[in-house]
């Protein structure tokens, strides 16, 4: 009666393998060989010894299971006495050895070289933010934060009807392949010229973070305080899309990466482009702005960096995070909401927005948030306001996020 | 002259007590004051298997979320909640209570003592565990919510935590006092309580990983408790241990808790390699293979636990030479660990098996916790590790060592001892059923986690791109089967403790060692007589 049992069930996880068989493409279910020179040795030490394993466990469980078809009491045979020998115990010691060294030592010799960090071409500075990144050209002086794109991030958010399927697979039901980009994509891409050795600096400016493009095999900890280096040298132009890989909060999920690999024509016109965008960023703190405008632009930088936390309707989580809704904060005195959005609470998840947010940007949500959400407060801050405070403080704005739309669309392409 | 009074009685009170049929005390009351090993052994198992459904039901959250991409059921944050006591439960909550609650019972009986060596501190050890658990788990009803930085509670980003983070560092500190004191409990015993005859080599494997896996706890512990105190001084004192803008460093906190934290892997596995070195051989009809072998394994397995901590940190910049060494260490550990997988496929080879539901639970073991260590293996060649950190490939990797590993070793150890708990034989069909339910659902469930952390899915995060959509929703499917079927376990041990066939003294036909001397179920009081301890006499 138990043996049938044992039957049953043996046969049923034998059939649950026939579907997952033929379930799908197979390539999508590997560590992918990936464009660099390092990647690609990489996954030849993973493939070595994946099939050491498969040798290993395809021995042991073979030994095992014959010797529970054929040494079972019902076959009628009688226990043999051995139970040790010193023999087989230094075989069994000496040969396993005999294999950790032979994959040590390429495993070594791979790490090396990863570690080996001379005769780069080009830096990049990249900041780990909650939850966004941040780019810093040292060479040619273009930086930029690059967020989740807004048409994901709205998705993404509970109770979203945004339908995953039909707006993020340009060939619906075909999961795999470059067309799935759900939570894969950015505001603003790091741009990238191919053939060239290019140093990563990796810090960050709140909690730990790690930056990781598995096309490139470079994942590293983006420790506040530290910099950790890091290199890649791509060696095919494309699209290489990768995600924070270290537990950085509420919205450690959504915080990707693409890097667009180019060739070295089209990223000096793109750096140059980058350049005289910036600078226009600079014009847009000094000059009035209307009270409308603020409020459009607002809205955009709210559900990019605050409605996560905050909520569609600024009725925050309760207990979480508070309300915008009626707050103190924004319907009160405007100097406590501009420190608050300016300076972050410390100890606690509100960030410091004036790292992350251009002058234009912090007056236009904070004009926005006081104007919304049945907040009537009717205050116009001027983008000039935080200037001079920041200023005084001597601390300069970092590129728009969504001031300048432009900036947006012409990088937002794919 | 009251000395001589003292020494002249205490030879008559102890006759008197032998002739007692001194049993537990009546009520409820028996369970708080106890200072039995057996009564306490019992309520350990009894928590543990409470905290696994605890832990089994926010595994199902995340899983739930997880089912489909998108954000469906809970918030972020809650989400991260739930991976982060998912964690502390399963680990503090379900398989270390559970091991202790197994040596109670059976490290006295498998030694031939009458109780463990100090009972009134043992009491204590296992009492501080529910306070602590409800202090823990109270901090999800409080306005900043549950710990939801990870269990690795790594800073800064664990400082960021409302006011409820100092009840889970207090949690935190009691539940290792608990398991520090537990541990001391089970060195004294083992080194004091064994009768004369009884030598360290003829100690059972259980009992050999036990005395070992006390020692990782005592040396761990309280440097866990350190860093979390660290913390917590960071957090409301204004020190700046693990901040660089205080000349302090974020990364000295993983080095001091993953000093704690592998060695506490191998707290997690230690004992289970001692269950199924009891169980292979009793069905295997045949003395454990090469038992000198798997002392001295694993032996090394927890000196080389040691030195391998900072494999858990490859991606946090560490110099090439370090890097190297940590790869060639962990690499190291997997030659004790083989010798101990060739020793039971060693036993089973020209035994005369049957397959009761225990040797089922101990073979899926081995199996499936050698899968585990595979890619454990795997895990360790570093330029591998840095596409494989912090991916559902390691949450495959540490799932299959403890689910399908420690926990079935704490399956199959239930089955195996229940008729000498309870007196009564456990229903072997259902019990059977379990088993291969369980483990249809948890290959379901952990297997394609393989897959979509090769493809490049992080863990701990509540969504995720299309083309993982398909193998989370039969891991999902998997989760929910297993927790579910776990339901079945409850029922067998319900219905075997309130009846069934009376089990003899010897329970198992091929089963060997002094706990299977004594009838069943086992007295209240055994070995209040040491038993005689001939070289010939068979104790393992």
């Amino acid at each position: 009666m138990t043996s049938n049992v044992s039957r049953w069930a043996l046969l049923s996880l034998m059939l649950l393998l026939v579907p997952l068989g033929a379930w799908a493409d197979w390539g999508a279910l590997n560590m992918p060989q990936g464009v660099t020179e390092i990647s690609n040795e990489v996954y030849t030490l993973h493939m070595r010894i994946f099939y050491i394993c498969c040798a290993i466990g395809a021995a042991v469980f073979g030994v095992m299971i014959y010797s529970m078809f054929v040494h079972r009491k019902s076959k009628g045979v009688k226990p043999a006495t051995f139970h040790e020998s010193t023999t087989v115990e230094i075989v069994w010691t000496v040969v396993p050895l005999i294999i950790l060294i032979v994959m040590a030592i390429p495993a070594a010799r791979v790490l090396i070289k990863m570690e080996d960090f001379s005769d780069s071409e080009m830096s990049i500075k990249v900041t780990g933010y909650q939850w966004r990144w941040h780019y810093e050209y040292m060479d040619s002086g273009v930086s930029f934060f690059s967020q989740l794109e807004p048409t994901h991030n709205q998705a993404r958010q509970m109770g979203s009807d945004i339908d995953l399927q039909s707006t993020f697979v340009p060939e619906a039901g075909n999961y795999q392949g470059e067309g799935e980009i759900y939570l894969k994509e950015v505001d603003n891409e790091l741009v990238v010229p191919v053939g060239k050795k290019i140093r990563f600096l990796h810090t960050a400016a709140d909690v730990i973070h790690s930056w990781w493009v598995p096309d490139l095999a470079v994942k590293k900890d983006a420790i506040p305080g530290f910099i950790n280096e890091n290199w890649a040298l791509i060696e095919e132009p494309g699209i290489y899309r990768g995600k924070c890989a270290e537990l950085c909060g509420r919205d450690h999920g959504f915080m990707p990466v693409v890097v667009r690999a180019v060739s070295q024509e089209e990223y000096d016109s793109w750096i140059a482009e980058k350049q005289s965008a910036m600078a226009s960023v600079t014009e847009q703190s000094e000059r009035q702005w209307a009270h409308q405008e603020l409020v459009s632009v607002g809205e955009k930088v709210y559900q990019a960096n605050c409605m996560s936390c905050h909520q569609a309707e600024g009725q925050g989580i309760p207990g979480m995070f508070p309300a915008i809704a009626g707050s103190e904060v924004a319907t009160g005195s405007i100097d406590l909401h501009v420190d608050t959005v300016m300076n972050g609470i410390e100890g606690s998840m509100m960030s410091k927005f004036s790292d992350v947010l251009s002058d234009a940007d912090i007056a236009a949500v904070i004009t926005y948030q006081r104007n919304a959400f049945g907040n009537s407060t009717g205050d116009t801050l001027q983008p000039a306001h935080i200037k001079s405070l920041r200023d005084g403080l001597d601390i300069s704005a970092p590129a728009s996020v969504a001031a300048l739309p432009d900036m947006n669309t012409t990088t937002g392409v794919n | 002259m009251s000395s001589n009074d003292v020494t002249h009685h205490a030879p008559d009170d102890h006759a008197h007590h032998d002739h007692d049929e001194h049993g537990p005390a009546p009520g409820l009351m028996r369970w708080v004051t106890t200072t039995n090993h057996k009564d306490i052994g019992t309520l350990y198992l009894w928590f543990s298997l409470i905290m696994f459904f605890i832990g089994g039901a926010m595994a199902l959250v995340i899983r739930a979320e997880l089912f489909q991409p998108g954000i469906q059921i809970v918030d972020p944050m809650f989400f991260n909640s739930m991976t982060t006591l998912h964690a502390i439960v399963m680990i503090f909550g379900v398989v270390m209570p559970a091991f202790v609650g197994l040596a109670n019972w059976m490290i006295p009986m498998m030694i031939g003592a009458p109780d463990m060596a100090l009972p009134r501190l043992n009491n204590w050890s296992f009492w501080i565990m529910p306070f602590a658990f409800l202090i823990m788990l109270s901090t999800l009803f409080m306005d900043s919510g549950g710990p939801a930085g990870g269990w690795t509670l790594y800073p800064p980003l664990v400082l960021q935590m409302g006011d409820s983070f100092a009840f889970v560092i207090f949690a935190i500190h009691f539940m290792g006092i608990s398991s520090v004191m537990g541990s001391i409990n089970i060195v004294a015993t083992i080194f004091n309580m064994r009768p004369p005859g009884m030598t360290f080599m003829k100690m059972p494997m259980f009992v050999w990983t036990w005395l070992i896996t006390a020692y990782l706890l005592i040396a761990t512990i309280p440097v866990f408790a350190g860093a979390v105190t660290m913390l917590l001084t960071d957090r409301y004192f204004g020190t700046s241990f693990f901040s660089a803008a205080g000349g302090g460093d974020p990364v000295m906190f993983q080095h001091i808790f993953w000093f704690f934290g592998h060695p506490e892997v191998y707290i997690l596995i230690l004992p289970a390699f001692g269950i199924v070195s009891s169980i292979i051989p009793t069905f295997a009809r045949k003395e454990l293979f090469g038992y000198d072998s798997m002392v001295y394994a694993t032996a090394s397995i927890a000196f080389l636990s040691f030195i391998v901590w900072a494999h858990h940190m490859f991606t946090t910049g560490m110099p090439l030479a370090g890097e190297l060494f940590f790869m060639f260490s962990t690499m190291m550990i997997s030659v004790p660990t083989g010798v101990k997988v060739f020793n039971w496929v060693a036993t089973m080879w020209r035994g005369a098996m049957t397959f009761e539901t225990p040797m089922l639970f101990a073979i899926g073991f081995v199996i499936m916790f050698t899968v585990g260590g595979l890619s454990g293996l795997m895990l360790a060649i570093t330029p591998a590790d840095i596409q494989y950190h912090d991916t559902y490939f390691v949450v495959a990797h540490f799932h299959y060592v403890l689910v399908p590993g420690a926990i079935y070793s704490l399956m199959a150890a239930t089955y195996y001892w229940l008729p000498k708990w309870t007196g009564n034989m456990y229903d072997e069909k259902l019990g059977k059923m379990h088993f291969w339910i369980s483990t249809i659902f948890v290959n379901v469930l952990f297997f394609p986690m393989h897959f979509v952390g090769l493809a490049g899915m992080p863990r701990r995060i509540p969504d995720y791109s299309l083309q993982f959509a398909d193998w989370n929703m039969i891991a999902t499917i998997g989760a929910f089967g297993f927790g579910f079927s776990q339901l079945m376990f409850v029922y067998i041990i319900v219905k075997c403790v309130r009846g069934g066939e009376k089990a003899t003294g010897e329970v198992w036909e091929g089963a060997r060692g002094l706990e299977w001397t004594v009838p069943s179920p086992a007295p209240y009081h055994t070995f209040e007589t040491a038993p005689v301890i001939e070289p010939s006499t068979v104790t393992r």
